[in-house]
């Protein structure tokens, strides 16, 4: 197989505050021989909350971001749930709809980019699960994660809508998503099934409903934690914000304990390829990661 | 066309009857099933061949009353649109039916939508318009404005999509996407003049738009395929069209980004919480914001990351927004 290149599209939170994401995503593309182009043109995608304000904007800025993978001829590889949505939910439209592709066009075409529809556009995880396969990762593991039960905790904006995920990213069933199950068992560790493993956090309405996030945060974690699950692992940085840094409030919410470690998958992965745990960021948690 | 099997079944089905039974139970069903049959027939047999009294709504058969609707391994089901062989397909053969909402049950299958409809209801989901009783002409809707209106029409009202809102689960208050779509069916129709007050109503924090927490749960599990959040996204956009969006928390946090591409391509995280919260409303992040500084994960002003080609991002925002918000206007 030829080495696999991608181009990365980072997000914003990656390059404030999840640096762990970036770090650890990094260090296990090199191990596992992955080329990735950081694609350092790019903007923020808006969250899922900038396309409520002006949806013409989103999608010129999303359409600009991928543009610059284009450019490159690589697939776009995300690292973040939402920025996956975003992006993706861009290129479907603009795909579909030729007359909203030339209004986009018309606006690129003033700092003289264009968008085509030439690359695909899928989360890292898949770039792993799918187009490296877990079996090759499999091979490379020289630090199993024996006796480790690992929760994982799919994130919303990789498995729904479904029919977005089927054109664009992994094509999961949004009920029965398996690919961080797959590739804790094909790391050694332990999958621990759970109601809520395909359920929200709550992360977007933080701000305006922390009762609703922490509630929502709250639930999933407390499924996982008396499923039996030592931590929970997630490819989205949205979900481990919530669920890593905020674990005292949605304690006082749930009235008991919700303590319990968050990984991004890439940590994990690095993990059990035997990378320093300082080298995957280890040391940024908010919450305590000491049994790792 | 597939082969047609036959299959021997059980099914786990959700049983309680609250006038008689202090908690509900689970009781299990052996059927043959062909792979044909619907979740619909299922219920049907159960009742036809192995207890009359077993219960839930049912009416027209053909996707179109809504009445049908249950959970089957937690996934909302339209009983009489979805195939047992379609659902085994997903979750294996140890199939489980249920109410929509356990919590609500009054008899099996049966479930006290009254919240739902009061919701559904609170938002005017009809046109509200003056009716010329002696019109001289058509009152014509042109086809590009029937586009507007999109497949936010075909709701049947089936519930499907608001028992599986998470937001709905935790806020009792929040309207859910059912009632939130026909507000924007209805706020879309060029014969309706209700629209200002159902903005008023959906806008609302703490029970309209702003607490849809984006799961994308609704647009899974509606058997129209009408893709309510789509439809909550463009209530957003609507009450900013009409100058209605109030300056709130929510609202900043929506529009907060665009500032901040402006100036660095990237969002400043820390700016976004400060610009949306307000002082003194910011005070309360503090202490998990000192914890995340500790650890390395906050972004000093003065080294916020800033996009290549930034210049570029700042032309197009400048030619390509179409919304405003109090301080640009």
């Amino acid at each position: 197989m030829s080495k696999l290149k991608y181009a990365l599209y980072t997000g914003c939170t990656a390059r404030e505050s999840t640096p762990e994401l970036l770090k650890s995503t990094l260090a296990i593309a090199k191990a596992l021989d992955i080329e990735l182009i950081l694609l350092d043109e790019a903007s923020c995608c808006g969250a899922s909350h900038l396309q409520d304000f002006d949806d013409q904007l989103s999608l010129v800025l999303n359409a600009r971001n991928i543009v610059y993978a284009e450019k490159l001829g690589l697939t776009m590889v995300t690292i973040c749930n939402t920025c996956q949505l975003n992006t993706a939910m861009t290129k479907e439209r603009l795909d579909s709809d030729p007359d909203l592709k030339d209004m986009v066009n018309s606006k690129l075409k003033e700092v003289g980019l264009e968008y085509k529809g030439s690359s695909e556009i899928k989360h890292f995880l898949y770039a792993l699960v799918d187009d490296l396969g877990v079996e090759a990762i499999a091979q490379k593991v020289t630090n199993p994660l024996t006796d480790m039960q690992i929760g994982a905790f799919y994130g919303c904006h990789n498995i729904r809508p479904s029919h977005l995920q089927n054109i664009s990213n992994g094509g999961e069933n949004a009920y029965t998503p398996t690919s961080i199950d797959r590739l804790i068992v094909a790391l050694g560790g332990k999958n621990i099934e759970y109601e809520h493993k395909n359920k929200c956090c709550g992360f977007h309405v933080e701000l305006q409903a922390p009762k609703t996030a922490n509630r929502l945060s709250g639930t999933a974690m407390l499924d996982a934690i008396d499923s039996g699950a030592q931590a929970i692992v997630t490819p989205c940085p949205l979900c481990h914000l919530k669920m890593d840094t905020q674990q005292a409030h949605i304690s006082s919410e749930m009235g008991r304990d919700v303590k319990i470690p968050i990984l991004h998958l890439p940590q994990m992965v690095g993990m059990a390829l035997g990378i320093d745990p300082k080298d995957l960021g280890i040391n940024h948690h908010v919450s305590d990661v000491e049994f790792i | 066309m597939a082969n047609i099997e036959t299959k021997k079944m059980k099914f786990k089905v959700f049983r309680f009857n609250s006038e008689r039974d202090y908690l509900p139970y689970y009781k299990s069903y052996e059927l043959e099933v062909r792979s044909e049959e619907m979740i619909l027939d299922v219920l049907n047999r159960i009742k036809w061949e192995h207890d009359g009294s077993f219960s839930y709504r049912r009416s027209c058969r053909h996707g179109i009353c809504g009445s049908c609707a249950v959970k089957v391994n937690g996934k909302a089901t339209l009983a009489c649109k979805d195939r047992v062989s379609d659902l085994v397909e997903i979750f294996g053969e140890e199939l489980v039916i249920e109410p929509q909402d356990k919590s609500l049950a009054i008899k099996d299958m049966v479930i006290d939508k009254k919240s739902f409809w009061k919701k559904y209801n609170s938002v005017n989901p009809y046109l509200n318009s003056d009716i010329d009783e002696t019109p001289t002409k058509e009152n014509l809707v042109l086809p590009d404005d029937a586009d507007k209106i999109d497949e936010a029409d075909y709701c049947i009202q089936c519930g499907n999509c608001y028992y599986s809102c998470p937001a709905v689960n935790v806020n009792e208050d929040y309207l859910g996407p059912a009632a939130l779509a026909i507000a924007y069916r209805f706020n879309s129709d060029v014969r309706d003049s209700g629209r200002e007050e159902r903005l008023d109503t959906v806008n609302r924090l703490g029970s309209g738009i702003w607490d849809c927490v984006k799961c994308f749960e609704c647009a899974e599990a509606c058997p129209k395929e009408l893709n309510p959040i789509e439809k909550i996204t463009k209530l957003h956009l609507q009450t900013f069209e009409d100058g209605v969006a109030d300056d709130n928390v929510a609202v900043r946090h929506a529009y907060g980004f665009k500032p901040s591409i402006i100036k660095h391509g990237l969002l400043d995280e820390g700016e976004l919480v400060k610009y949306s919260e307000g002082i003194p409303g910011v005070l309360k992040h503090m202490p998990v914001a000192f914890k995340m500084w500790r650890k390395g994960k906050v972004v000093m002003p003065w080294k916020m990351p800033k996009s290549k080609n930034l210049d570029e991002i700042q032309k197009l925002v400048e030619i390509s927004s179409t919304a405003k918000f109090n301080e640009e206007n």
